[in-house]
């Protein structure tokens, strides 16, 4: 079990982060919570592409950026920012919401890029 | 209060299963009550540090702190989780055997048992710290103390009644099936959190999703239901899942039963002459 712990984990997850890096040149998308709100409520993002979300929480406590059509859940501290990457998404829309307040809902809506 | 309730009641409910079904599949081994306490106790210290340090773990890894913690807890969990039900496969049976026997727990030394502690304190840990999180959010939204307190105390109840009655409902089951049974419910079990891991892993921009919604099963089991939530907690059912989730799932499921048949195997060979000629007799359950 300390094997596990001090040895494999480590190098498992540091391996991970480094492949991760290699990946993570997905366009970002801003999204603010704000008084328990969704700011913008609809976000746009091109259709079969992976993009990553960065979610910014100005309230003081936290909440959490979930979605169950995406399967998606991230606690989101208050005043801190968190990263969620989605898709590639089929076109169509996809609903998110603050499952702390379920009051703060949003979408994200996924188009087909014109063609160049 | 009924936001409180219905958080507190999910989240317990998750720990409380999960811990049913390994304290029910280590039936006969001593001491195992007390290990499965240390275990709630030091999950409830690590979900409150979780919790207290919420935003210096979502800040780091490049703001993906969080799903890569719950990842790391979820692997872990599939491991110790697996090892347990290969352990199992390896001494479920003379375990059976001895019990019904000698009508008492058995002593196995400390192996399971470490495995029963960190599996316990991995589901507390995650559930306990998200617990945490919504009632400090619903505090700052105007919530009193009371009404969070009899909230928290209603989900509380609720959940862990679930889980005793699972627990009661497996003891039910004849011994002679009982840890074929329980080794099938954590197979699946750690299943499904091998596939939540791959979700989070994902959600963290490091593994790539193999196809995001392969197929959305919501209109035959809406996963929100409660069918659908306890189907998820207990076997993984996703509605809409991705590829990596379904990759991880059944590496699990078919890595796992194939370790269990090897290792199952293995011990039907060195069993002691004197247990097969008792079965061969009829004295014991096969």
């Amino acid at each position: 079990m300390n094997i596990l712990l001090n040895r494999v984990f480590p190098a498992v997850l540091a391996g991970l982060v480094l492949c991760g890096s290699a990946l993570a040149d997905a366009p970002k998308i801003s999204l603010t919570i704000k008084d328990q709100r969704f700011t913008p409520e609809q976000i746009q993002v091109p259709a079969q592409t992976k993009v990553e979300i960065l979610v910014k929480n100005e309230d003081r406590f936290p909440a959490e950026f979930e979605s169950a059509d995406m399967s998606r859940e991230v606690v989101v501290p208050g005043a801190s920012t968190v990263s969620v990457f989605v898709g590639p998404l089929s076109p169509g829309r996809y609903n998110f919401f603050n499952d702390f307040n379920h009051a703060a809902q949003g979408w994200v809506v996924s188009t087909p890029q014109p063609s160049k | 209060m009924f936001a409180a309730a219905v958080i507190v009641f999910r989240e317990v409910l998750e720990a409380a299963l999960i811990i049913s079904i390994v304290l029910g599949a280590s039936r006969g081994v001593a001491a195992r009550g007390r290990w499965v306490a240390a275990g709630i106790v030091a999950g409830i210290a690590g979900a409150c540090t979780v919790a207290a340090f919420a935003d210096v773990i979502a800040g780091s890894f490049s703001n993906a702190g969080q799903p890569l913690l719950n990842a790391g807890i979820l692997l872990a969990a599939v491991l110790t989780l697996s090892w347990h039900n290969i352990w199992m496969a390896k001494h479920g049976r003379a375990l059976a055997t001895q019990v019904k026997a000698l009508g008492h727990d058995v002593q196995t030394g400390s192996k399971p048992l470490t495995a029963l502690m960190v599996i316990t304190l991995a589901a507390v840990m995650r559930e306990g710290s998200e617990i945490v999180l919504f009632l400090w959010a619903i505090a700052a939204g105007g919530a009193t103390r009371l009404d969070m307190l009899s909230g928290s105390i209603i989900g509380l109840m609720a959940g862990s009644l679930v889980g005793v009655l699972l627990y009661r409902g497996l003891l039910s089951i004849p011994l002679r099936h009982f840890f074929g049974v329980t080794s099938w419910l954590i197979l699946l079990l750690t299943a499904g959190l091998a596939s939540e891991a791959a979700a989070f892993l994902n959600q963290a921009g490091l593994l790539p999703s193999l196809g995001q919604g392969l197929w959305n099963s919501s209109a035959i089991l809406n996963q929100e239901s409660a069918p659908g939530q306890l189907l998820h907690i207990l076997a993984g059912y996703t509605a809409r899942p991705s590829g990596i989730q379904l990759v991880f799932y059944f590496t699990t499921l078919l890595g796992v039963f194939t370790l269990m048949r090897v290792v199952g195997r293995s011990m039907c060979v060195g069993r002691p002459q004197a247990v097969q000629k008792a079965e061969a007799v009829g004295q014991l359950p096969r």
